[in-house]
């Protein structure tokens, strides 16, 4: 075996995968599993453990692979993660584990994510659930919102004793996991039922249907309710719009809409929600959300064109996204922008008008930033466009919690390392507080407040 | 899960349920709105509350029998119940509104309810007790005119072919009451979004303030998708939190009308069109129809 390459793993063949929604990577054997495993060093100070927001004692599960006790490395990843099965799928590993790995500066980085995954889904396959047995210390708690952030909070302040309920706005648990994120690259029975059932299992209860803001606000579950402190781990659901000519037009969707649709609805499976499914879809964007939006497109049956206004280097979506979405056949047209949707005489989208941009001077962010090119403009046809510009945190919480600050963004304000926001007792995380970002980061928060939480009610039986 | 505690045919087509549903009772408005679903498959429906019991724990839906999920509400009966119900979505009513109440009873105001409009408008009357002009195209669709005459201070029922009280539609006896010397203050108008636009029309030349409830498509109900999206003084507006209710005289008709047709089956989109007009075009994809 070559050490300075990874042990492959099998995937659904692009083909065949364009076609359907099965998820696209099938994961490591164990004995796949356990070479992968014996290329880490074990290092002395392993730089992966750094590069991972909660933390994860990487090279000891690893090394626990290596000996196949994969229920123990189970036990390792669960001390610091409440969704390894997740996060083994959908954390930009490039960019933090293996983008600082050792093993990485000669040859291939350690697939830490792919050795994560397997180890979750091992344990769920052999009935192993993490599991609490701290006394109740009768305190009451409320989380907002299900997904990773709340789920964490909610997981962790449920070992540590509380009484936890979470209250939820949609029918079903998981956030952006069960909404956003596509079946093909996230199983939802599977691993995010699974992943929630874990955590009821821990005793946290889940309300669905449950809006804070307008069923109950966050005062009245403080001072009716009998809650002592509430964590909002609320998202960042409010999608953006362009502004441009023609986009209120019929076949001009958010991409959280298209997502909502097909993964939460389950349109493409036989049930009663309706999707448009186009013939030639334009996806605007290069995050994750727009590699989402366009695989998904693919699936439903389009010539799918991705139109992003920056250089390949540029693209926000996670690399391993922008290759399966390559090799699926969807087209990226790069260093593009539209500057209006085409109508036909009945509203409908008949095609987008868009010109071609070059890259200046970095801006703040370090990107270079586009620039148009003055006639470049030209016209291609379609028949749908999903707008996938990002998000923001939705006012609805904010603006019925008395005292709350936002900044202007509209995003919560809390303190990094705690999660404590200007009001007493009132906890957030995720991506209420920094907008749109990672599952990983979201539980990174969702753990820190647990922990803020805890300190917030021992200050307060001391005083 | 959420029982269905009632259920009652009203008029062709419509019926009403009352649904267990607590989280929704101890906090709805009059102009709210919750979001059903039947079951797994169920796509989800919003449906204007129509009134509520704190105590009991209820709220009370009427519905139109449209298509497919309005369709298979109705084959539910009394016990049965929906897996799922959320709310209350969007604003209340402003006139609703406790610290507004004083200043709206000094006002004149009028409702005009259009067909199924008549069930958002129902609660608001309870609580004002003003005028209101229940239109609708035929005898057969009209429901709820005791309970209506029970709370309101005067009721004008309309049918558009005369089988039933003021022959014309809502906006003409509109027209006839100020014709008569009477005037508003505001109007509320409430039904189909043709009628909505048609009364908007009459009442920027009346000079009467109008407020319209807005029912574009929905997903979510609390502002993650964008498919109800408006334009509301050139601005882009979700109508499930930044509404239901808009002023009339701002809101984009046109637009909204067509951005109707986007998700409706051949069958409901003849509906719609029999209901509102040519809005409707085809070729979403969905259901094969219209472009190609
Ligand atoms: C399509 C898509 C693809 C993505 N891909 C990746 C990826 O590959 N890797 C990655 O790391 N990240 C990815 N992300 C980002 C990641 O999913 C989010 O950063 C993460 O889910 C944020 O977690 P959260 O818990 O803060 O919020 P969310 O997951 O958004 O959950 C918030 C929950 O709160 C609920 N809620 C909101 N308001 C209320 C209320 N008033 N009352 C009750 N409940 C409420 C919402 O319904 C939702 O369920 C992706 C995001 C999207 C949209
Ligand atoms: C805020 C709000 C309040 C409403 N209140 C009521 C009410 O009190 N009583 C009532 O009977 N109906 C009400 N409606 C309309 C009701 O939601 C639709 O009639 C229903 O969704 C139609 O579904 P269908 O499958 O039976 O019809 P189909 O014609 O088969 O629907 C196909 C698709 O079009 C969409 N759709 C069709 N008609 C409408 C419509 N009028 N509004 C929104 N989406 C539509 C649905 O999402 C569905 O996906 C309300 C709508 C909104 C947005
Ligand atoms: S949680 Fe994410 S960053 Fe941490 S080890 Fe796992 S894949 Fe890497
Ligand atoms: S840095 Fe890489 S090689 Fe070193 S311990 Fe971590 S995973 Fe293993
Ligand atoms: S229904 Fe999704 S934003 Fe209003």
């Amino acid at each position: 075996m070559d050490m300075l390459k990874r042990v492959p793993i099998s995937e659904q063949d692009p083909k065949v995968r364009a076609a359907n929604f099965d998820e696209v990577c099938l994961g490591y054997t164990e004995d796949e599993a356990v070479a992968e495993a014996s290329r880490c060093l074990n290092c002395k100070n392993p730089k992966c453990v750094g590069g991972c927001p909660v933390s994860i004692n990487i090279p000891a599960f690893i090394e626990q692979v290596k000996d196949r006790n994969f229920k123990r490395a189970y036990e390792i990843i669960s001390e610091s993660s409440a969704l390894p099965a997740v996060c083994g799928r959908v954390c930009p590993q490039e960019t933090q584990c293996e983008g600082v790995c050792i093993r990485g500066i000669k040859g291939e980085a350690v697939a830490i994510g792919k050795l994560e995954r397997f180890v979750a889904d091992w344990a769920r396959k052999n009935g192993i659930r993490p599991k609490s047995d701290t006394p109740k210390n009768g305190h009451k708690a409320a989380v907002i919102g299900s997904g990773p952030a709340g789920l964490t909070c909610a997981g962790d302040l449920a070992r540590m004793g509380y009484d936890v309920t979470i209250f939820e706005a949609l029918h079903k648990t998981g956030g952006v996991l069960v909404y956003g994120i596509p079946e093909f690259r996230l199983p939802k029975d599977e691993v995010v039922a699974a992943e929630v059932e874990n955590v009821k299992g821990l005793g946290v209860k889940i309300e669905t249907n449950v809006i804070i803001g307008k069923s109950i606000t966050i005062d009245e579950l403080l001072n009716e309710e009998g809650f002592e402190a509430v964590f909002i781990g609320s998202g960042a659901g409010l999608p953006r719009f362009m502004g441009i000519p023609g986009e209120q037009a019929n076949g001009v969707f958010s991409a959280n809409e298209f997502l909502t649709r097909n993964n939460l609805m389950k349109s493409f499976k036989d049930y009663d929600t309706p999707i448009a499914r186009g013939k030639k879809v334009v996806v605007v964007g290069g995050g994750n959300v727009a590699m989402d939006a366009a695989r998904t497109a693919l699936r439903l049956g389009a010539e799918v064109h991705v139109v992003y206004r920056r250089s390949e280097a540029e693209l926000p979506a996670r690399a391993e996204e922008v290759h399966h979405a390559k090799e699926e056949g969807v087209i990226f047209d790069l260093l593009e922008n539209p500057v209006e949707i085409l109508t036909d005489d009945k509203g409908w989208v008949s095609g987008i008008r868009i010109i071609k941009m070059e890259l200046g001077e970095p801006d703040e962010s370090g990107r270079r930033s586009p620039i148009e090119i003055p006639g470049s403009e030209y016209e291609i046809e379609c028949d749908t466009v999903i707008m996938s510009l990002g998000t923001s945190p939705n006012p609805l919480i904010s603006s019925t919690t008395e005292g709350l600050e936002t900044n202007k963004r509209g995003c919560i304000i809390a303190k990094e390392e705690n999660g404590e926001t200007s009001k007493t007792g009132v906890y957030a995380g995720g991506d209420a507080v920094t907008g749109a970002a990672t599952v990983i980061l979201a539980m990174g928060a969702g753990k820190q407040a647990a922990a803020g939480i805890d300190d917030y009610f021992k200050n307060r039986s001391m005083a | 899960m959420y029982e269905i505690v009632k259920k009652e045919h009203l008029a062709d087509n419509i019926f009403l349920m009352d649904i267990k549903a607590p989280w929704v009772a101890r906090a709805c408005l009059p102009g709210q709105f919750v979001i059903a679903k039947i079951d797994e498959e169920g796509e989800r429906i919003p449906l204007t509350i129509c009134d509520y019991d704190r105590n009991a724990g209820t709220v009370t839906i009427v519905v139109q029998t449209i298509g497919a999920s309005t369709e298979r509400m109705d084959t539910l009966e009394e016990k049965d119940s929906l897996q799922d119900f959320v709310g209350p979505l969007g604003k209340p009513s402003e006139l609703c509104l406790e610290e507004n109440l004083e200043d709206t009873r000094t006002k004149n105001i009028v409702f005009i309810a259009g067909g199924l409009g008549t069930a958002p408008v129902y609660p608001q009357v309870k609580w004002l007790h003003e005028h209101v002009i229940m239109g609708s195209r035929t005898k057969d669709l009209l429901f709820y005119i005791d309970e209506m005459k029970s709370v309101a201070k005067a009721v004008y029922v309309t049918t558009d072919d005369g089988s039933f009280g003021f022959h014309g539609m809502g906006t003409d006896q509109l027209q006839a009451l100020y014709d008569e010397g009477k005037s508003f203050d505001r109007c509320v108008a409430i039904g189909p979004m043709i009628m909505m636009k048609f009364v908007c029309l009459l009442t920027k030349k009346l000079s009467l303030d109008t407020i319209v409830s807005m029912n574009p498509i929905m997903v979510d109900g609390t502002g993650m998708c964008g498919a109800c999206r408006l334009i509301v003084d050139g601005k882009v507006k979700f109508a499930c939190v930044d509404g239901p209710e808009f002023d009339g005289h701002k809101v984009d008709f046109d637009l909204a009308m067509a951005r109707m047709a986007q998700y409706k089956t051949a069958e409901g989109r003849k509906k719609l069109e029999f209901e509102e007009g040519d809005t409707h075009h085809g070729g979403c994809g969905v259901c094969e129809g219209g472009k190609e």
